[in-house]
């Protein structure tokens, strides 16, 4: 920040001049700093990034040997490799399995307790707000140490290990709508406020049953807040680490561990210690980061106003 | 308006509140009720401890470190990230050429914006590979490391450490009781990630912000002679105030948490010798880590105090920032 004083001194080191003219010269000067300072950090955030991408198509000799040159001929084998032996194939596969469901249903489920939170007025309506408030404030790692043992205990309580319990499918997919949710209250309760209370009170004139009214005429509604919120909360789950770190891990030594990308690329890391296969975990890394890369280009201003726009609601 | 109204509400609510309540609420009660006992996590039997637990944060070394490197991250984090956020953000929607036609951003700001935006969209697993080759201490396999011996700072023979690093020699150690907090190389080198992936978020924040500052606002000052250093100063910072304080208490909340990095990116080595741990992954260590493994109270205990501090940091921050919000 020190050569704000330098632009300071620019234009009346030649002399005094009028606000206009002043004004080009200091502008001009401005954009080619502000070039250079945006390039710079540019560089920063793709270099890594594309480095690592061009790595996956070298061979271990070269990764290890030439770390900065091109690579003298294109591998796709890495890819293959990180796919099939690296269990990629099988993390991608997981992965999807659990988010179908999980941001599915809580988009659903945040969607209507939303909705009758901020449309109905009802004695207790205050205070289930505020439950789902505190788990907006508290930071997931007061309830981590118990969920493992709650996640266990329940599933053997309703006889349902195999279905809801440790290192399963539909385990993993209702911990992440219970984690998903007070973010996705919050967030479209604020939206269903804003809507207007003439459709529905027509609506419901008519005869729709509320039921009806929320499906047909006011989930609709809501459509551009459900954008927000389901891209917020595809990204956030993509990404999650903490919960299948600690939950999808096999339980015996029988049983295979259903890991999520995330958790399996840092499994492959992990693993690369042992039997170095640098361009395989490269491979990974860039398969992992494609889905992700291709939604940011397709949906990128509603990603950066979704995000953005909802820490300030 | 009566068709089964209050059928409608608990049909709607039910389901959804109690998983909500199951596998959030439920676990946090219950973390606050394990806090006061010494329960090893499988016995059946749960010894109350009373506030013992809490007592003995003060004697464990290796929490009094990681809350003081919590605390450098507190301040070191949201300052540096915000500054950078600011200063890209005004860069690109005032750094550009001044005509007749009025202030302008930089050419290719979305650009910028999409690229800067980017590695907040990137799992931790991505970040890790990536940083934890770019700070390999090697200049054959390490890409930073290559880099500075080629340009002739780093002897092959003896690359820097970066992640491996335990020397504290940015901020030196403070002796407290039989401890030195310290902030080692490795904690600097995981604030560089964090803020690496954060600035663009902000950035992206405060570019929306300072877009719904009316552009005349700009131009009258400009016309009045001052230069952009005085604009931004005295007309872009006061008016993106709401946008700071947001962003300093996300940022704050980031940094008392800090997992993912510490965990994650942090080798092995240094989360034995506690030079990388934060309250966070001190917490994981001790309740599922194989070499402390009857502990789980005792980590209850540490959970509750790092929520005790998120709720007091976000308190305090929300009096502090709390100012007049200025309508256009």
């Amino acid at each position: 920040m020190t050569t704000t004083t330098s632009k300071h001194e620019l234009p009346t080191a030649s002399g005094p001049v009028t606000t206009t003219e002043k004004r080009k010269p200091e502008g001009r000067f401005l954009t080619g700093f502000s070039h250079v300072f945006l390039a710079v950090w540019g560089l920063m955030v793709g270099v890594p990034l594309i480095w690592a991408t061009v790595q996956s198509f070298r061979s271990d000799d070269e990764i290890l040997h030439q770390p900065l040159s091109l690579p003298t001929s294109w591998h796709i084998g890495a890819f293959g490799r990180a796919w099939t032996k690296g269990h990629i194939g099988e993390y991608f596969f997981n992965t999807i399995v659990v988010m179908t469901f999980s941001v599915t249903l809580s988009m659903l489920f945040g969607a209507m307790v939303a909705y009758v939170l901020a449309r109905y007025r009802f004695p207790g309506n205050r205070a289930i707000y505020y439950l789902f408030f505190t788990g907006l404030v508290m930071p997931i790692f007061l309830g981590l140490i118990p969920l493992y043992k709650t996640v266990q205990n329940l599933a053997a309580m309703l006889g349902l290990s195999s279905v809801i319990g440790l290192n399963t499918y539909g385990g993993l997919i209702l911990v992440y709508i219970a984690y998903s949710l007070p973010f996705t209250v919050f967030f479209l309760h604020s939206f269903f406020r804003t809507l207007s209370t003439d459709v529905a009170e027509a609506g419901l004139i008519d005869g729709a049953s509320h039921t009806t009214l929320f499906f047909r005429v006011m989930l609709p509604m809501a459509k551009p807040g459900l954008v927000s919120i389901g891209l917020f909360n595809i990204i956030g789950q993509w990404n999650q680490f903490i919960l299948p770190n600690l939950l999808m891990k096999p339980q015996s030594g029988f049983e295979e561990g259903k890991f999520v990308l995330t958790q399996g690329l840092l499994n492959l890391v992990n693993n690369s210690k042992y039997e170095t296969d640098w361009a395989r975990l490269f491979a990974g890394m860039t398969l992992a980061m494609l889905p992700i890369l291709v939604t940011y280009l397709v949906f990128n201003r509603q990603i950066q106003a979704g995000l953005t726009g909802s820490i300030t609601k | 308006m009566n068709h089964g109204r209050a059928r409608f509400i608990v049909g709607f609510l039910f389901f959804p509140v109690l998983l909500y309540v199951v596998y959030v609420i439920w676990p946090y009660l219950q973390t606050i009720g394990y806090s006061l006992t010494d329960w090893n996590g499988f016995t059946p039997e749960v010894p109350y401890a009373g506030f013992g637990n809490y007592a003995d944060l003060l004697k464990d070394e290796t929490f009094l470190r990681s809350l003081y490197h919590n605390a450098v991250i507190l301040v070191v984090y949201p300052i540096v990230t915000i500054l950078l956020a600011l200063f890209f953000a005004f860069m690109l929607n005032v750094g550009g050429r001044g005509d007749k036609a009025g202030v302008r951003g930089v050419a290719g700001s979305g650009l910028y914006k999409t690229i800067f935006f980017f590695p907040q969209l990137l799992s931790i697993a991505i970040v890790a590979i990536l940083w934890s080759r770019i700070f390999e201490s090697s200049t054959d396999t390490g890409f930073l490391n290559a880099l500075l011996a080629k340009v002739g700072i780093v002897d092959p023979q003896r690359p820097l450490l970066f992640l491996g690093e335990t020397n504290s020699w940015l901020l030196p150690g403070i002796p407290f009781g039989d401890t030195i907090l310290d902030a080692p190389v490795v904690l600097w080198c995981l604030i560089a990630i964090a803020v690496w992936g954060g600035v663009g978020f902000y950035l992206v924040l405060f570019s929306a912000g300072m877009q719904s500052i009316p552009r005349d606002i700009f131009e009258a000052a400009l016309l009045d002679g001052s230069t952009r250093g005085q604009t931004f100063f005295r007309i872009t910072l006061p008016l993106l105030w709401e946008q700071i304080s947001v962003a300093w208490v996300y940022l704050g909340i980031a940094a008392l948490d800090f997992f993912l990095l510490a965990y994650a990116i942090a080798p092995p080595s240094m989360q034995a010798t506690g030079a990388s741990h934060v309250m966070s992954s001190w917490i994981y260590h001790t309740a599922f880590g194989s070499s402390r493994y009857d502990k789980f109270g005792y980590a209850c205990a540490m959970a509750v105090a790092m929520a005790a501090f998120t709720f007091i940091f976000a308190l305090i921050q929300l009096r502090i920032t709390r100012r007049e919000k200025i309508e256009f």
